[in-house]
């Protein structure tokens, strides 16, 4: 039987942030999509969707980003990456910025290049059509729906679906679950105090479900609340979706 | 157009000023609007009224009378459903229950209900020549008609024709009790608002009224009765 | 003793509805996140009045195509704002009304404080109006030694208590009941009608307090101000949305009435108002429909106000006009429904904002407005996560988020004129830099990678000095990777 992903080429961006901190991430994309039949590449043209320097103001920073972009993934018939944030990003700013302070090419590029990246979720239910990904995991864990993934990448329920497949996972619902973590790209350093404050609000959510993993679609908001779970000792364990995607019986075994 | 100076003292701005003010406020907007292609009437928006798809919700089908009352008494009003012939001698019935004495009736309404409250004791003081407001404030209630209900939410418009009497009628006294026609029932805001047209059409004014005046503004407690109304009877007479 | 003031004596106003001199947001954040009685209030207004609005929405099935149509005539009437103003204006006269046009704040409050002299009034009753409030009207006319009574509940307790609102719904959300009590008692005898002496904490008892002590006012106004939620540009009808009552009174009762209209306040038809009349009190209270809504066009005979004014006021809407990227803010019909939905609002309420308008409409309106000179308005478009959940409450649809950003390019490029260096917009070059070439991200991992090699077997990096201690002081930062991805890769495909 052939595989979903047979025949199909895609253009792994690994964001700035999974390829320097979380490589884990990245891995384990890698390991899923090839697991599906896809044929992956990395592309190493690329850097970075820019919203750090787009959500800060500076349009002209960012667009060395949107070059980058678009330079890389030119070739490829889907760009996959694990975070909605980084792809709400390219799909939102990236033709805003071209057309404010770049130029009507580089417009046209990233319109193209906006229209065939999406998060490894949507790549999963929406392209190759598949909601069981033949994962294992067999602990308690908890679910963040990060505000980019939902309401700007539009992700929606897909996040639920891929989890409540996976074999052996007990999924626990989290109360407010939809309230932003309070990371917010350089809100957390220019806002600090209230930064925490949200994210300690989110962590302790998470701690009243008893779940053993803090699972979302990105690993910013990861960073932020299990920044907080881990000054505090929680013991709850941040992971990224793909992660628990990734792993199967036998790789548990 | 702007309007002629009037009478004004030195040390005030001019009739001048404010036409001067008027020219760069225009000349701002129609500088900032150079993006947008000149045309002599705008278009209508295609997407009022009768463009939007309404799917029948509660007040599409069924009973828009009965949802109205519910609405209605949802905010805390007390409302009764009657056969036409009952209405006024349930009103008067509600009111003497309520111990009101003294109500101003809208000359409009005398005909109609005069009568019955008269029958039950109550004393009718007419708004004719205008109460002044601290006498308005002595009555116990009043009773008017309406004339448009909106079932889909509740609200008796008042458009203060004559057997509805002047704003202040219905404002000032602590009680409102308001008749209400079964086929002045309509069961949304669009279709309100397209029976409310002629009336804005001519220079009336209208008062939206939702269930007795309510705050919730001391830690979110729901208080009724500030300044408006404290009590608001409907009398719907099918 | 009674120390009542009488009609012909009336007091100056003992509040301010303006703001403190304001410190810029994160420090303004920091004082009222030190509040827990605030925190506690808003949390429990900001989440009831969000579960309500949530079920409004999901019990009218044509939400959506409502907030479609709603921005749909808001854009129309923006983009020929010229035409329906003038169409608004000519309608007024004909009905009676007198119109005056003000380009900004000082003109509206000249206009004002001529017209209620004209009277021979000293006093005005008030209906709850952010225009007003934005211009600083109750201080003009206070110069002029006008008092301006606040007749709404909520506003009635921010002026008696010396205080600023914190909410534009509930502006007195950070006072509890107790609280409430003991200003009334201390404030109400010095402003007329005292407050019984046996006043207890209950809402009902403090309503009824209020509902007395604004009686005498409404009964004895010469003159009313108000604001305006709708004008119809067709008709010149106004539009008034309330809960309590007191702005029937004040529209009703004084012989003179003043209302000051924003210019972006226009809707062009009388038909269009069935859309916003359905988004406008579920989306700001959560109710069907709000308790009072007053409609007028002009003067009746016989019927309230004989002598009717118009101010319409422009006080930086047509600067907003003129940019694409700002033009939709304009659509705001102050519901409030964004302030409620938002985080940073939630935690901190309205006074951290040092502005009327607070919450993220606020953050893109305030500096707007005021440009952006001032340390403390280029502060208020970072006062957000970016989380969007105010875009999807927004019954105009106004694209917050993207505006905000453009807001922060803005305080950016003013930064980036600014003579001295910030840590910020050297940060950011070296970003730029680093994000321009695929090798230059590379050479980054490299540095980075090796810093957490040298981390050893730690996982977390614990407190850390200024700069980074803005994240490390509460939270925890994982050690770098040992091997970037792009290290990863590279070993794997050779």
């Amino acid at each position: 039987m052939a595989l979903p992903g047979q025949g199909m080429r895609v253009g792994l961006f690994a964001t700035c942030i999974n390829d320097l901190m979380f490589p884990q991430t990245v891995r384990a994309t890698v390991d899923l999509l090839r697991r599906l039949g896809c044929q992956v590449e990395f592309p190493p043209a690329q850097t970075c969707c820019g919203q750090m320097m787009t959500n800060t103001g500076y349009f002209k920073a960012a667009l060395g980003s949107v070059r980058s972009f678009v330079k890389a993934f030119d070739k490829y018939d889907a760009v996959v990456a694990a975070s909605g944030s980084c792809v709400a990003s390219v799909r939102h700013q990236h033709t805003m910025l071209a057309g404010r302070v770049g130029s009507a090419k580089l417009e046209e590029q990233a319109r193209r290049s906006a229209a065939k990246t999406y998060d490894i979720t949507e790549f999963l239910v929406d392209v190759l059509g598949v909601v069981d990904v033949g994962a294992f995991f067999p602990h308690r864990v908890t679910y963040h729906p990060s505000c980019h993934s939902t309401r700007l990448a539009l992700i929606g329920e897909r996040p639920y679906q891929l989890l409540r497949a996976v074999a052996g996972i007990d999924l626990l619902d989290l109360p407010e679950a939809e309230q932003c973590c309070g990371f917010g790209g350089t809100f957390s350093v220019k806002n600090p105090d209230l930064s925490v404050a949200l994210a300690s609000a989110k962590a302790a959510n998470v701690m009243a479900t008893g779940a053993e993993y803090l699972v979302a679609p990105d690993n910013a908001c990861l960073m932020n609340i299990g920044g907080i779970l881990s000054r505090g000792r929680a013991g709850v364990k941040p992971i990224h979706l793909v992660e628990i995607l990734a792993q199967t019986e036998v790789a548990a075994a | 157009m702007v309007e002629e100076a009037t009478v004004m003292s030195p040390d005030q701005p001019t009739g001048q000023a404010d036409a001067a003010s008027r020219q760069r406020v225009l000349a701002t907007i129609t500088g900032a609007l150079s993006d947008v292609s000149p045309g002599p009437e705008p278009e209508r928006t295609e997407t009022t009224a009768e463009k939007i798809s309404r799917p029948a919700g509660p007040a599409a089908s069924g009973d828009v009378i009965g949802l109205f009352a519910e609405r209605c008494a949802d905010y805390g009003a007390t409302v009764v459903r009657l056969s036409s012939g009952r209405a006024t001698a349930e009103a008067a019935r509600m009111l003497v229950d309520r111990g009101v004495r003294r109500i101003a009736l809208p000359a409009g309404l005398l005909a109609e209900a005069g009568p019955a409250l008269t029958n039950s004791g109550i004393e009718i003081v007419k708004d004719d020549p205008p109460l002044a407001s601290a006498e308005l404030d002595q009555l116990d209630g009043v009773v008017t008609a309406c004339r448009v209900a909106i079932a889909e939410t509740g609200t008796l418009v008042l458009d203060h024709s004559v057997n509805q009497g002047r704003r202040a009628l219905t404002l000032v006294p602590d009680l409102h009790l308001c008749l209400v026609r079964g086929n002045q029932v309509v069961p949304d805001v669009p279709q309100a608002i397209s029976r409310l047209y002629p009336s804005i059409l001519a220079g009336l004014p209208l008062t939206w009224v939702s269930g007795p005046s309510a705050t919730v503004d001391i830690e979110l407690t729901r208080v009724e009765g500030v300044h408006g109304p404290r009590t608001l009877l409907v009398v719907i007479a099918e | 003793m009674n120390p009542r003031i009488g009609p012909d004596q009336p007091a100056v106003p003992t509040g301010s509805a303006k703001p403190a001199p304001a410190l810029p947001f994160p420090a303004a954040a920091r004082r009222e996140l030190a509040n827990p009685q605030l925190r506690a209030n808003l949390r429990k207004a900001t989440s009831t009045i969000q579960a309500k609005r949530a079920l409004r929405q999901a019990e009218t099935p044509d939400w959506q195509e409502l907030r479609s149509a709603a921005a749909a005539i808001k854009d129309r009437t923006l983009r020929h704002l010229d035409h329906y103003l003038l169409q608004a204006e000519a309608a007024l006269i004909e009905a009676g009304a007198q119109v005056h046009w003000a380009a900004t704040a000082d003109e509206a409050n000249a206009i004002v404080t001529t017209l209620v002299k004209r009277t021979g009034a000293d006093e005005v009753v008030k209906v709850k109006s952010m225009a007003t409030q934005e211009i600083d009207l109750n201080e003009a006319l206070a110069k002029a030694g006008i008092a301006a009574w606040e007749t709404d509940l909520a506003e009635l307790i921010v002026q008696l208590g010396h205080d600023t609102p914190s909410h534009i719904l509930v502006p007195a959300i950070h006072r509890n009941r107790a609280e409430v009590r003991e200003i009334f008692l201390a404030e109400m005898r010095l402003n007329g009608a005292p407050a019984p002496p046996d006043l207890t904490n209950d809402p009902q008892e403090l309503a009824a307090a209020a509902r007395v002590h604004l009686r005498e006012k409404f009964l004895r106004a010469k003159v009313g101000i108000s604001g305006g939620n709708f004008l119809v540009a067709e008709t010149g009808t106004l539009v008034i949305v309330e809960s309590e009552g007191n702005g029937r009174m004040c529209l009703t009762l004084p012989q003179t009435l003043i209302s000051v209209v924003g210019i972006e306040k226009l809707v062009p038809t009388f038909q269009d108002l069935e859309v916003f009349m359905r988004l406008l009190p579920r989306s700001s209270t959560g109710e069907r429909m709000n308790p009072y809504t007053s409609m007028w066009t002009g003067v009746t005979p016989g019927d309230g106000p004989q002598e009717v004014h118009v101010v319409l006021i422009d006080a930086g809407r047509g600067k907003a006009l003129a940019e694409p990227t700002a033009r939709p803010m304009l659509r705001c019909i102050r519901c409030s429904a964004c302030m409620n939905a938002c985080p940073v609002y939630q935690k901190v309420g309205g006074h951290a904002y040092g502005s009327v308008y607070p919450g993220p409409i606020g953050i893109v309106l305030t500096p707007q407005l005021r440009g952006f000179g001032a340390a403390q308005t280029r502060s208020l478009p970072f006062a957000c996560t970016l989380c969007a959940a105010c875009a999807d409450v927004c019954p105009v649809k106004i694209p917050l988020p993207d505006l905000i950003v453009h807001q922060r390019n803005k305080a950016a490029r003013h930064k980036q004129r600014e003579p001295r260096p910030h840590l910020e917009t050297l940060a950011i070059a070296g970003a730029g830099w680093a994000f321009r070439r695929g090798w230059h991200l590379g050479l980054v991992g490299r540095l980075t990678s090796l810093a957490g090699r040298l981390a050893g077997s730690r996982t977390a990096i614990g407190p850390l000095p200024w700069p980074a201690s803005a994240w490390t002081r509460a939270r925890d930062l994982p050690v770098p990777a040992r091997r970037t991805f792009r290290q990863w890769w590279k070993k794997q495909q050779s």
